[in-house]
């Protein structure tokens, strides 16, 4: 962790005299201090609506009527209270297609991913590995520097990867900082443990996953939860290399309405929408809330873990 | 073929127009959202109702955990012509104005809606630094006469300095990156003129016109600049405050 340097040096055995000394007087606040934070607190709760509310005015314009969102009326409430956009978006085939991608390159892609960052970071964590430092580097290194977006789209299209999962997988199968967190978790594993295993005659693989995998469940559901939502919300690679409307998952699907109707509202050409073309402002709060849906309902649960795991990456950062 | 195409960018005058917006959409980015986490952290660490603390945290860290054509759909109905925002001005007396089809608003929908999405994530690291100051520092200083703001001023934010200047160093070296896909899904031809940045840029000469060789040398140049940015702030802060990355 960050280390501290206080900027007041000061004697400790006189601070803790004068300490003992002065504890029985309570320290009240001051006036001014009061006046602090009730302000603090007023701004602090007006920031706070401030920050859900986007996420208040598309469920509220996902309810209303397009007459009453024209209008430019809807704003914490729906007005002209109605399911018909749900029954529209959902009707429509290819949103469920591209729902179920998501599903399907969610799972897929997290899994794997959790099979190659748990098996480089276990051998990282262990220092007799020989180039060790060249394997950590290797990885660090790209978290810096890149060949940039074109190499990248070269090469996964000279590797057949396009409109396949791959293209989506393949890329994103190992996250740095999830890795460099796994890692300094392993590493602060008592060695007896392993040494135990070891004369028990249990092999690599076997102490692996028979004694350091149960021991880490919390930063493997933590990681879990990472890639999770990163491919759930992942839109980019989809994008650039599909071409074919029923791979894409639910983000492009999402994307490719706000691009069409900012291009029906612009002047200029640009990509078309597929599907539900000329989108209307409820169709778009519809689809976005149905997307977040799975997230949100989650986020209540996973919040801590996710907390956890930006600690546990700082310890080494 | 030599350094050809890297003559051809550095003659490029449009290459020149997107450098500097991208300089100038990280260099706000950086100046206006970057501080707001430590302000929100001092603000949430003075709450004493620990559940109040609690849902401040969660409602702030959501916008982290929407993906970004989320934020984009959140952002074109907020700013749209019938959105919050054109409401609050026609109720103020002025005229709707079409935010997303205006170069002149793009920088300020840009960095309020970064300011929206970071924000309260970004208050994670800070918090845990402010828990590990030693209390003694406050009780002392109360001792030697210092308000409130005085502890804040030489206690709380030294304390917190290390990890200030770490994520300083990380958020240079993201400078010349500023969020390609968040400016992808939010500009057009007409906010062209401010939006247009080095990564789009580059991905519109390069995927969608298919000039590979001249978008790969910006893409280079790109990189390096991104790499030597992150090497010098963090030589200069090793130098001066003795925080360093690795």
């Amino acid at each position: 962790m960050v280390t501290i340097d206080p900027v007041v040096t000061i004697d400790p055995t006189a601070l803790r005299e004068r300490i003992v000394q002065t504890r029985p007087t309570v320290v009240k606040d001051t006036a001014g201090y009061s006046v602090f934070r009730v302000v603090n607190a007023v701004v602090l709760i007006v920031a706070c609506a401030v920050m859900i509310y986007p996420f208040v005015n598309i469920v509220a314009q996902s309810f209303s009527s397009e007459g009453y969102i024209n209008a430019g009326q809807v704003n914490l409430i729906p007005r002209g209270f109605n399911i018909d956009t749900y029954k529209t978006v959902m009707a429509d085939h290819l949103f469920w297609i591209n729902y179920k991608n998501t599903v399907v390159y969610t799972v897929v892609a997290t899994s794997i991913a959790m099979v190659l960052t748990t098996t480089y970071a276990y051998a990282l964590a262990k220092k007799r590995l020989r180039g060790r430092s060249f394997f950590i580097g290797v990885a660090v290194f790209t978290m810096f520097f890149n060949g940039g977006l074109i190499p990248n789209y070269v090469l996964i299209n000279a590797l057949g990867f396009t409109n396949s999962i791959w293209a989506i997988v393949v890329p994103n199968a190992i996250s740095v900082f999830n890795l460099l967190v796994m890692k300094s978790f392993f590493e602060n594993m008592p060695e007896e443990l392993e040494e135990a295993a070891a004369l028990d005659g249990l092999g690599t693989y076997g102490t692996l996953r028979r004694i350091v995998l149960p021991l880490s469940k919390a930063v493997i559901a933590t990681m879990v939860l990472f890639y999770a939502v990163t491919f759930w919300n992942s839109w980019f690679s989809a994008f650039l290399y599909m071409d074919d409307a029923e791979l894409y998952p639910v983000t492009v699907y999402l994307r490719n309405l706000l691009a069409g109707a900012s291009t029906a509202n612009s002047v200029a050409g640009g990509v078309a929408s597929e599907g539900l073309a000329q989108s209307e402002a409820s169709i778009q709060s519809v689809t976005m809330v149905l997307t977040v849906l799975p997230i949100l309902c989650l986020y209540p649960f996973i919040q801590k873990y996710f907390v956890s795991g930006v600690m546990l990456g700082a310890v080494k950062g | 073929m030599g350094l050809h195409y890297v003559e051809l960018f550095i003659h490029d005058g449009k290459f020149w127009d997107v450098f500097q917006n991208t300089v100038i959409l990280g260099g706000l980015t950086l100046i206006f959202v970057f501080p707001l986490p430590i302000v929100l952290a001092l603000m949430l660490n003075e709450l004493r109702s620990r559940r109040f603390k609690r849902l401040a945290q969660t409602i702030s860290y959501l916008p982290h955990f929407m993906s970004i054509v989320i934020v984009a759909g959140m952002i074109f109905q907020i700013f749209s012509l019938q959105g919050t925002v054109n409401q609050i001005v026609e109720r103020l007396g002025g005229d709707a104005i079409n935010f997303m089809q205006q170069a002149d608003w793009f920088r300020a929908v840009y960095v309020s809606s970064e300011a929206w999405q970071t924000i309260g994530w970004g208050t994670i690291l800070y918090l845990a630094a402010l828990t590990t100051i030693d209390n003694n520092l406050y009780e002392a200083s109360r001792i030697d006469g210092a308000n409130r703001w005085q502890q804040t001023w030489h206690i709380t934010l030294p304390g917190i300095r290390p990890t200030m200047i770490t994520l300083l160093i990380l958020n240079t070296g993201a400078f010349m990156a500023v969020g390609f896909e968040k400016v992808l899904l939010l500009y057009n031809p007409l906010t062209y003129p401010t939006a247009d940045v080095i990564s789009t840029y580059l991905y519109r000469v390069g995927i969608v016109s298919s000039n590979f060789s001249y978008a790969t040398a910006i893409g280079l140049f790109e990189s390096l600049i991104g790499l030597t940015l992150i090497l010098s702030a963090n030589a200069i802060s090793r130098r001066t405050v003795g925080t360093s990355l690795w």
